[in-house]
Order: structure tokens, then C-alpha cells, then sequence
């Protein structure tokens, strides 16, 4: 009756690998595949964005325009923060829950396979899109990837196909988190019940809700910016009887989210080779699980805190201020947990677990400068300046990044049966954790000091922060390209990897062969 | 445990309509960003990119129908796409979320504050001397020359009633295949899809009437949020309807049976959002 008899599909499942050539990661379906592809487009990503960072700091070395133009220069700050959090660290994540998820819970693959595909294969496409920008007429957007109006409806030829681009990453991050969904409710092996699964499991099933949540939210916004600017709507006019701070909360509502979606995979990651490390068993599972729903669930009440100074009433101010502050229950939890793990394990360092205890402390900074700045007239002083990006690039470099990374160590045995170079992957970690402090640390004292951020001059007395940052910016950088090299290195070979890889290693995802093949469990596992 | 789980759950080898998808999805936006740029390329493109985008559609579909009626799924696939219909209700939801909060945003505060509300500041005598407007208003410069309200009665009350009753025959239409009544199943989803379309021909000349009283897209913050709202509405009751429309006529041909008929119940999910979504409109836009 059709091309997809049933038993012959079956018979191809059991008997072959992937196809091969280039139309094998075109068309593929397989989880494992996807999820190689999204970790790529996610390195390749992690470039651009970082030479964009090299141009912003390389301008900043110095007081005085040195080596950009203004406007490019906030193109640059724009384009840098759009491609690291839509292009570096969101794929990132999708592809280990991709590569990981149905081999933690047990499954035959991802819910929806062939909406899969489409989840990553929009995404070169949105990204050609936003980047193409940067060659048009006027430039490509420059008003900070918060595109507040009526700045940014200033942008010249950019503006639609920026607002689309955005579009096309809603629809792709949607998308991805609809399987994740489905795929933890409904593939679960038998006997891997909710309180069962492995916590990077958890944390993406919570970020996936919030993904759902607010993209849309995000798509909203920017179709209402586009209407401003092309068909005459006055949303964020206030001539019409709008008003440009509407679009603040809208884009805050999907922002505030969003910053968790950065981080709480990263959450869950950490939670898994912690305790793989310390031989031991998470300390206070269901308290992570617990803490990481309340966090999700403040991060809807909390988004004002991004625009204290915009003119809120006080209560509102107030109301912000207290449900941030109790943000830092939860995450206080997690970091205690964490901690608790260690306490008295029988400890190694091996590279994943360098960097995850990098992320516990260097997280833990960024969000004590979280903490400040929730706090109504702190912020009052702070705002837009160098210590919000100290704070953020803290909880989003030696935070989200260093997950990144030491989840990225810790499965890559697994993925290509080899095992990394120990040693350049030790020299990996320091350089990175040396020069990201280098990098960052400075920056809260010039913004301490009150050098406003996003502008690519400032005042003489700022720059020798400005320099050893600088530096730092280099050394992190090229530092980077050592994930490169061990990445390339460990496919290409090494030592022979275990099952297992890891002495303390627990979980399905440890019962498979290394590599991994290309179609998991057969028969289906059962957890006991 | 002894049988594959690859027996167990279907997983479909390479695909290839995601990729037309992805292409004509990017041809359809650049073409709609050149033709807001001045492009005289852009109206081609985007036409090309629809067609491109509904093959797609058709092609993806297609072959996702011709393996449901091959029973190529079974409980545990039904399952996924259950949830992933769910979810992306939930995330329609959520977009329209954003766009009454807008209009909860521009009422509570906007408006109000360019009154004077807010700190208490008289500011706004030297920003918007004279305005004194309440809700509906397009706003301090009389943007568009007419902020006409459109009222919940006589149009807008029956729509109410169409769009109730085509929730009803739909159901009907529910009830009739699970006890494998196909002519009556027709007839509900006949009803329903008919309903449907006079709803959106209803609301094209409610925006004619409109129109004719000066209340346009750009006459400020009232045009802007009554016609992005009910405007997104209205395509998302045609796409709904089209969507029926599909299962109408694979009802002909005599797809689905009492116990196995979920693209039909995703289609009538769809129908009952569109629908819960307008009640939302009556109240938060027409009435109040």
C-alpha cells in the first residue's frame, strides 16, 4: 500500500548502520546523529561569537576610538550576545539532551524523530539569516540583543530579517523542546519512574516547560516591534497610546526564562559527574529536583528586576526585589548539594570534574553578584554598567560554558569509545579558569568604578582593568582552541574507552557500549 | 524483554521534507524582509516560498498519513503525538499570551500614565496638553483620525454563537467515529468546517465596516491591539478550518475508525483553542 511496509523498515533498523555521505546528516533521524550535529553547529558558533567578543575587547583595550567605528561596534555586542545564547549555548544543550536523553531513560530514540531533524536543520538557516545582516545596508542590528524600541527601529535593512531570524530560532527551540518533552513522558523505559531519572533529565524536562513557555512570548514581541516599524501599529509608540517600557516587560517576560534556560541544564549536568567523581550518591535528589522546579517557577515572577530604573512604581520595585532575592533559596540548595556530594568522597580530578567544580564556584560568584544587584537601589547604581556583565558572563562563561564543557569530556568516551587526552584537557581547564577570571574579574571593579557598558570608549582612568581584561579575553580564547584539538584528537582515536568510562559511573547511559551504537537498547532495558 | 525495541517503537529512517521545510521557510521570510525593505524581488520569493512551504506540508503528511493507515503506529507512537499536539497548543497559548498582555498593558498602565497616573507628576501637560481620552483611544495624536469601538453587538455576539456551535457539531462529529458512525462524523466535520469559514467571513466584514468608520491598524494603541489580536485569531480559525477541511475529506475516503482517529482529534484540540481563545477576545476585547 505504501513505500513504509512496516516489516521492512524493521528489517533496516536491525541490520545497518547510518548511510553514508553527506545525505546521511541531512535526512538522518537518529538521536545520536542530531545531536552531533547541534554539538558542531554549537562549536562552530562558539567561534564566531567569540571572535566577535575579540573585536569588542581589542576596541576596549585601549581609551579613544582604536580599531571599529561606534556602530560597528555595538553591531558587534549585539551580534555577540544573540549568536552565544541562540547559537552557542541553547544548541549546545539541545544537542546533549539529544546525544544523552533516550539513552538515560531507556528510550529507542527521541519521541518525534523526524521534527528532530527539522529542530536543528532550521538553525543554520535562522543563523545565515542573522548573520547575512552584518553585510546589509545600515548594518546589522546594534541596539544590544535586547532590541528595545524605538533604538532598534532605527536599524536599517537588518531589522525584518533580524525579527525573522528570531522567528525561525523560536520555531526550532519549540520544536526541540516539544520531543524533549514527549520523549521524557512517554519513553521512558519500564521501571525508570519520574523520581528515578538521572537529574540532567530533570533539569531539561523543567527547561523544556519554560522553552515552551516563553518562546512564543519572544515571537510575540518581536511581531509586535515589525508591525511598529512597517505597518503602523503603536505598541511601543507612545503617541499612539503605547508605550516603548510595554515591550521591556513583554521581552523580560521571555527573558527572565530564558536566562534559566542558560543555566539549569547546566544544573543537571553538573548533578551527574559530581557525584559520578566523588564516588558517591547526589546528596539530596529529590531536594535538586524540587529546588530546580521553584526555580523555574520564580523565574516567571521576577522579570522587572532587568529595569529598575525605568520608572516603575514602588511597589513594583519591591515586588521584584523580594521574589529575585528568593531566587537564591533554591539555588543556595543546589549549590549545598552539591557540595554536600563532595564532602568526604573519595575523590579524582579528572577533567569533566575540574571543570565541574570550576562551574560551583565560579557560578556561585556570578550569582552572588546576582544577588547585589537584585536589590532595588543597588541596582540603581549599577544598571548598565560593567558590573551586570561582569555578573553575567560570571554565570554564563565559568557557568553555562564550563557545564558545556565538562559535560562534553565527560560523555565524549562514550560517544567515540576513545578516551581524551588527559593532559591537554587538564591544560584546557587552567588556562580557561586562569583567563576567564582574568577576563571577568576586572570588570566589576570598573563597573563598580561606573563604566557604562556597551560603549566603546570610556574614561582614562578605567584602563588598566580594561587591558588585563583584555588579555584575559585573548588567553580564554585561544585557550578554546584546545577543546579543538582533544575533540579531534579523541575521534580520531586514543585509549580503548570502557562501558562504563568512569570508576563511580552510574546510570543506563553506562550499560551501552563505547561508542555508543548507532541504535541503542535492543530489547528495551528494564530498571529495576 | 527479549523483543527489539526498534518492534516496539517506530523510528523512521532519513527524512527529507524538514529540509524543504527549512528552505522554504527561508526563502518565504527573505522574500517578506525584501519586500519590507523596497524589494521588488521580495512578493516572488514569498510566493515561491509558500508554494515551496504547503508541498511541504503535503508531502510531510502525506507520507505521515500513509503510515497511519498502513498501522505503522501504534499506542506508544499515538502517545507522542498526543503530547506533542498538547504542547504546541500550549505554546500557541502562549503567543497569544503576549499579545493580551499588551492590551492588559496599554489599559492598566500605557493610557493611564500618559493621563498623569503613575508618579503623579504633571509631566504630562507639557508632553500631551489636552489629551484626556480614556479606553479606546488612539492615543495623544489622534493617530489614524478614528479610534471608533467596536462594539460586542450585533456582529461580533453572533460570531460568539458560530463559533460555540461549531465547538459542538465538532464534538458531535467526536462522538459519531468512536462508535464508527461515518455519516454522521461527515456531517459534523461538514458543519463545523462551514461554520468555521462563515466565522472568518464574518470577521473580514466586520474589518471592512471598520475600516469604512476610519478604526485602522495604525489608529494607535486601540487599532493595534484589536486588530493584531482578533487579526491572529482570524488566521488561526482559518488555518483551524483548513485543517478540518482535510479531515473532512479524508473522512470521505474513509481514513479513521472508532479507535484510532487522532489527527482528527488533534484538528478538533485545535478548534476548541481557537475557540477558548476567542472567548478571551469577546470578553477582553469587545465587552470590557
Amino acid at each position: 500500500m505504501n513505500a513504509y511496509s512496516v516489516d521492512h523498515s524493521h528489517d533496516d533498523l536491525h541490520d545497518h548502520g547510518p548511510p553514508p555521505g553527506l545525505m546521511r546528516w541531512v535526512t538522518t533521524t537518529n538521536h545520536k546523529d542530531i545531536g552531533t550535529l547541534y554539538l558542531w553547529f554549537s562549536l562552530i558558533m562558539f567561534f564566531i561569537g567569540g571572535f566577535m567578543a575579540l573585536i569588542i575587547r581589542t576596541e576596549l583595550f585601549q581609551p579613544g576610538l582604536q580599531i571599529v567605528d561606534p556602530h560597528f561596534f555595538n553591531q558587534m555586542t549585539t551580534m555577540h550576545a544573540l549568536v552565544m545564547i541562540f547559537g552557542v549555548v541553547m544548541p549546545a544543550f539541545v544537542g546533549l539532551a539529544n546525544w544523552m536523553l533516550p539513552m538515560m531513560v531507556g528510550a529507542p530514540d527521541m519521541a518525534l524523530p523526524r521534527m528532530n531533524n527539522w529542530s536543528f536543520w532550521i538553525l543554520p538557516f535562522g543563523f545565515a539569516m542573522m548573520l547575512s545582516t552584518l553585510f546589509m545596508e545600515g548594518g546589522g542590528p546594534a541596539s544590544g540583543w535586547t532590541i528595545y524600541p524605538p533604538l532598534v527601529l532605527q536599524t536599517g535593512d537588518a531589522l525584518p530579517f533580524l525579527i525573522f531570524s528570531i522567528h525561525i530560532l523560536g520555531v526550532s527551540s519549540i520544536m526541540g523542546a516539544i520531543n524533549i518533552v514527549a520523549t521524557i513522558m512517554n519513553m521512558r523505559a519500564p521501571g525508570m519512574t519520574y523520581m528515578k531519572m538521572p537529574l540532567f533529565v530533570w533539569t531539561w524536562f523543567i527547561t523544556a516547560y519554560l522553552l515552551i513557555a516563553v518562546m512564543p512570548v519572544l515571537a510575540g514581541a518581536v511581531t509586535m516591534l515589525l508591525t511598529d516599524k512597517f505597518f503602523g501599529t503603536s505598541f511601543f509608540d507612545a503617541a499612539g497610546g503605547g508605550d516603548p517600557v510595554m515591550f521591556q516587560h513583554i521581552f523580560w517576560f521571555f527573558g527572565h526564562p530564558e536566562v534559566y534556560i542558560l543555566i539549569l541544564p547546566a544544573f543537571g549536568i553538573v548533578s551527574e559527574i559530581i557525584p559520578t567523581f566523588s564516588r558517591k550518591k547526589l546528596f539530596g535528589y529529590s531536594s535538586m529536583v524540587y529546588a530546580t522546579a521553584s526555580i523555574a517557577f520564580l523565574s516567571f515572577i521576577v522579570w522587572a528586576h532587568h529595569m529598575f530604573t525605568v520608572g516603575m512604581p514602588l511597589a513594583g520595585e519591591i515586588f521584584f526585589m523580594f521574589t529575585t532575592m528568593l531566587i537564591a533559596v533554591p539555588t543556595g540548595v543546589k549549590v549545598f548539594n552539591w557540595v554536600s556530594t563532595m564532602w568526604r568522597g573519595a575523590m579524582t580530578f579528572e577533567t569533566p570534574m575540574l571543570f565541574a567544580i570550576g562551574f560551583v564556584i565560579m557560578f556561585t560568584i556570578g550569582g552572588f553578584s546576582g544577588l547585589m544587584l537584585a536589590m532595588t537601589p543597588i541596582d540603581f547604581q549599577y544598571h548598565d554598567t560593567y558590573f551586570v556583565v561582569a555578573h553575567f558572563h560570571y554565570v554564563l562563561v565559568p557557568g553555562a560554558i564550563f557545564a558545556i564543557i565538562a559535560a562534553v569530556y565527560y560523555w565524549l568516551p562514550k560517544w567515540t569509545g576513545n578516551m581524551y587526552d588527559e593532559k591537554l584537557g587538564k591544560a584546557h581547564f587552567w588556562l580557561s579558569t586562569i583567563f576567564v577570571n582574568i577576563l571577568f574579574f576586572p570588570m566589576h571593579f570598573v563597573g563598580l568604578a561606573g563604566m557604562p557598558r556597551r560603549i566603546p570608549d570610556y574614561a582614562v582612568q578605567f584602563t588598566d582593568f580594561n587591558q588585563i581584561a583584555t588579555i584575559g579575553a585573548f588567553g580564554f580564547g585561544f585557550a578554546q582552541i584546545l577543546l579543538l584539538v582533544v575533540a579531534i584528537k579523541c575521534i580520531r582515536g586514543g585509549a580503548k574507552a570502557t562501558n562504563e568510562v568512569w570508576e563511580g559511573a552510574h546510570g543506563l547511559e553506562w550499560s551501552v557500549a563505547s561508542p555508543a551504537p548507532y541504535h541503542t537498547f535492543s530489547p528495551q532495558p528494564v530498571v529495576k | 524483554m527479549s523483543e527489539a525495541i526498534q518492534d516496539k517503537y517506530f523510528v523512521p529512517e532519513a527524512a527529507k521534507w524538514p529540509l524543504v521545510g527549512s528552505i522554504s521557510l527561508t526563502i518565504l521570510f527573505c522574500g517578506f524582509a525584501s519586500y519590507l525593505n523596497g524589494s521588488l524581488l521580495g512578493p516572488t520569493m514569498m510566493v515561491i516560498g509558500f508554494i515551496l512551504f504547503v508541498i511541504m506540508l503535503f508531502g510531510w503528511f502525506g507520507q505521515v498519513v500513509n503510515e497511519s493507515e498502513a498501522g505503522t503506529y501504534r499506542k506508544w507512537e499515538d502517545m507522542s503525538f498526543r503530547m506533542g499536539m498538547c504542547w504546541f497548543i500550549f505554546s500557541e497559548v502562549m503567543f497569544f499570551a503576549a499579545f493580551f498582555g499588551a492590551l492588559y498593558y496599554a489599559r492598566e498602565f500605557s493610557v493611564p500614565w500618559l493621563l498623569g497616573d503613575g508618579d503623579g507628576l504633571p509631566t504630562h501637560n507639557l508632553l500631551w496638553p489636552g489629551y484626556t481620552e480614556v479606553w479606546p483611544t488612539n492615543g495623544p495624536d489622534d493617530l489614524g483620525g478614528s479610534d471608533y469601538h467596536m462594539g460586542w453587538w450585533p456582529l461580533p455576539f453572533i460570531n460568539t454563537v458560530i463559533l460555540l456551535t461549531s465547538g459542538l457539531t465538532v464534538t458531535w462529529a467526536h462522538h459519531a467515529i468512536k462508535v464508527d458512525n461515518r455519516k454522521q462524523f461527515v456531517y459534523g466535520l461538514f458543519l463545523t468546517v462551514l461554520l468555521g469559514f462563515i466565522f472568518v467571513f464574518l470577521q473580514g466584514y466586520e474589518y471592512v465596516y471598520a475600516y469604512d468608520q476610519g478604526m485602522k491598524l495604525s489608529s494607535g494603541i486601540y487599532g493595534s491591539t484589536f486588530f493584531m489580536l482578533t487579526g491572529f485569531h482570524g488566521l488561526h480559525v482559518t488555518l483551524g478550518a483548513i485543517i478540518l477541511l482535510v479531515m473532512l475529506v479524508r473522512a470521505m475516503l474513509g481514513h479513521f475508525s472508532g479507535h484510532r482517529h487522532f489527527a482528527f482529534e488533534a484538528a478538533a484540540w485545535y478548534w476548541h483553542f481557537v475557540d477558548v481563545v476567542w472567548l478571551g477576545l469577546f470578553i477582553f476585547v469587545y465587552i470590557l
